[in-house]
């Protein structure tokens, strides 16, 4: 089942094409991965995805024009996690993940979430913040935040999670469990991912497709294997990346 | 040491309001003629179940004197500290209030320009002077917005601000050129500048309590939205907020809220800065429990300013702008330091 599909999406700074013509399609069960330079577009793609950037082209939400889905509506079909967190007031942890469920239980007919503390409960014990509930944001740090806002996506119980780069300020340890958890989440049906990572090893460790992008355009699409090869990346990073991180594994031997 | 936030209650409401009775009472008792708090509570009491007041009472003083001025100043406190909650969470910034960002100055000119061209509506002499302050208030948080998001898109702290500055100069000369062709009117216009609260009546207590409750009422029934923006506004639009929407209903509630207390007592700085800040040491953050705290707070600092703006160098009475602008920046400061020390 086609879930998501962006058709000839451009979004322009001035004169200069941040996000240059380009389509993409996301499957169900599919972990779509956005690969490519720092300045490739793929943080402003995710942004027309969740409609806070102005784009020209379509996206296409199981089969409907995206702009006119209500806010709510789009919420609770789509969760994405930005790539940056911050927070300036005190809140705390259970406070910033109960938030998830705001599609849930907003209008003035708001229906009773019934479902909503459970899934609250799930999403810290998921992340490991159970112990943190009532911490205040403030106090924590890079990784524990980047968590606190992975639970709230997980409480928004969506069917499409868009992650940009869910691994920032994550230690190997949480690593390998983010992306292990969100493997396993991705397996319930009716389920797809798309995620920027810079971490190549872990764009082909657990992606199922992926979209190279180099200078706003895309350089190449498809299965994973097809796409990250070492032309392909050779030819968008300027540097022979097999050899690099061969080299850099070769160390530890 | 725990802090104050975590042992808040609902108990703290009620403290909150018997403390708010406490000044309301003290601050009709207290002035150029004392009177007894016995007195004050048979005056207000009978008046109120439409009974006989007893002789020997000074009636007058309480209810026509003291009790219209006391209700409009907490009604205003009220109003302006909600506001600048509302403002500081929907902008993320702790520096946001209608003083600094020049709404109230805004708001200001359009009283000052309502004046000193005669638009009045008929019937309600308030009413020119309060649709004007509305109308400048709207358009200034519009201006200072627009401004600030074609200079950062992010709509950061120190653009805001920056802008917010600017404008209320550019407001204050504005207001500079008017008196200067309209001297005739220079009294007035002085107490649109420095805010002050003799000489209001029960009315303007009226259209303030029903502004309150109608905006106000919009607005705490956007708790849940601000909480979302308070965190970030990429993050309320992630989880649902429809944020164009929300944030256009929350500015014009403030905006009207800010009119009416501009037109009824001028321009008051610092209660919606600083009186948020106190009450989200005692609340936390989660606006759902801060906005009613924030009015609470507001309205108690404003009665305590008002008393002290008419008594502490009597006969004179200093303009009560300048009792709030003393405290509350020493306050800001204070607090300011605190929290950023501690990080």
């Amino acid at each position: 089942m086609q879930m998501l599909k962006g058709n000839h999406i451009t979004v322009r700074y001035g004169d200069n094409a941040v996000v240059d013509d380009l389509s993409f399609e996301l499957q169900e069960g599919q972990w779509l991965m956005l690969v490519g330079p720092n300045g490739a577009g793929k943080s402003t793609l995710i942004g027309a995805i969740s409609q806070g950037v102005p784009y020209t082209g379509d996206i296409l939400l199981e089969g409907a024009d995206i702009r006119r889905c209500k806010a709510a509506q789009r919420a609770r079909k789509i969760g994405v996690l930005s790539q940056k967190n911050s927070v300036g007031y005190g809140y705390t942890v259970e406070e910033v993940v109960r938030l998830g469920r705001y599609a849930y239980t907003s209008g003035f007919l708001s229906t009773r979430d019934d479902d909503g503390k459970a899934q609250v409960e799930r999403a810290l014990e998921l992340t490991g913040l159970t112990d943190f509930r009532h911490a205040s944001v403030l106090t924590l740090s890079g990784g524990e935040l980047q968590r606190t806002f992975l639970a709230q996506v997980f409480a928004q119980d969506p069917q499409i999670l868009i992650l940009d780069e869910p691994a920032n300020h994550l230690d190997l340890v949480y690593q390998k469990h983010i992306f292990s958890l969100i493997g396993q989440w991705l397996k319930t049906p009716g389920r797809a991912v798309i995620s920027v990572v810079h971490d190549l090893s872990l764009a082909r460790r657990y992606g199922t497709h992926a979209v190279l992008m180099n200078h706003g355009k895309c350089a190449a699409q498809g299965e994973v294997d097809a796409v990250l090869t070492p032309e392909n990346l050779r030819s968008v990073y300027s540097m022979d990346v097999y050899a690099w991180m061969k080299d850099m594994l070769a160390q530890w031997q | 040491m725990k802090k104050l936030s975590e042992h808040f209650s609902w108990g703290t409401y009620v403290l909150l309001a018997a403390a708010l009775i406490a000044c309301l009472l003290l601050c009709i008792c207290v002035g150029s003629v004392a009177i007894p708090l016995k007195d004050t509570v048979v005056a207000l009491w009978n008046s109120l179940r439409g009974l006989e007041i007893p002789a020997g009472i000074s009636k007058n003083i309480i209810l026509n004197v003291r009790l219209p001025r006391v209700l409009n100043v907490a009604l205003v406190g009220a109003a302006l500290s909600l506001c600048g909650a509302a403002m500081q969470g929907l902008l993320r910034n702790p520096l946001a209030d209608g003083s600094t960002l020049g709404v109230s100055s805004g708001a200001s000119l359009g009283a000052v320009l309502a004046l000193a061209l005669g638009v009045s509506i008929p019937g309600f002499s308030l009413g020119g002077t309060m649709l004007m302050a509305m109308l400048f208030a709207f358009l200034s948080l519009a201006a200072i917005l627009g401004l600030a998001y074609a200079l950062d898109r992010s709509l950061s702290t120190n653009s805001i601000i920056l802008i917010g500055v600017i404008f209320s100069m550019f407001v204050s000369s504005a207001i500079n050129l008017i008196i200067s062709f309209a001297q005739e009117h220079i009294k007035s216009i002085t107490f649109w500048t420095m805010g002050s609260l003799s000489g209001t009546n029960l009315s303007c207590a009226g259209v303030l309590a029903l502004a309150l409750l109608l905006c106000g009422g919009v607005i705490l029934r956007y708790a849940r939205e601000l909480n979302a923006f308070a965190i970030g506004e990429d993050n309320a639009r992630n989880i649902g907020v429809n944020v164009r929407r929300v944030k256009l209903i929350i500015l014009i509630a403030v905006s009207v809220l800010i009119g009416v207390s501009v037109s009824v007592s001028g321009a008051i700085g610092f209660v919606g800065l600083v009186m948020p800040h106190m009450a989200r040491m005692i609340t936390g953050p989660n606006h759902k429990r801060l906005l009613p705290a924030s009015m609470f707070a507001g309205a108690i600092f404003l009665l305590l300013a008002d008393l002290t703006a008419r008594t502490i160098l009597a006969p004179v009475e200093i303009p009560i702008g300048v009792v709030t602008s003393l405290v509350g920046a020493t306050a800001f400061i204070a607090v300011f330091y605190r929290t950023r020390k501690a990080g």
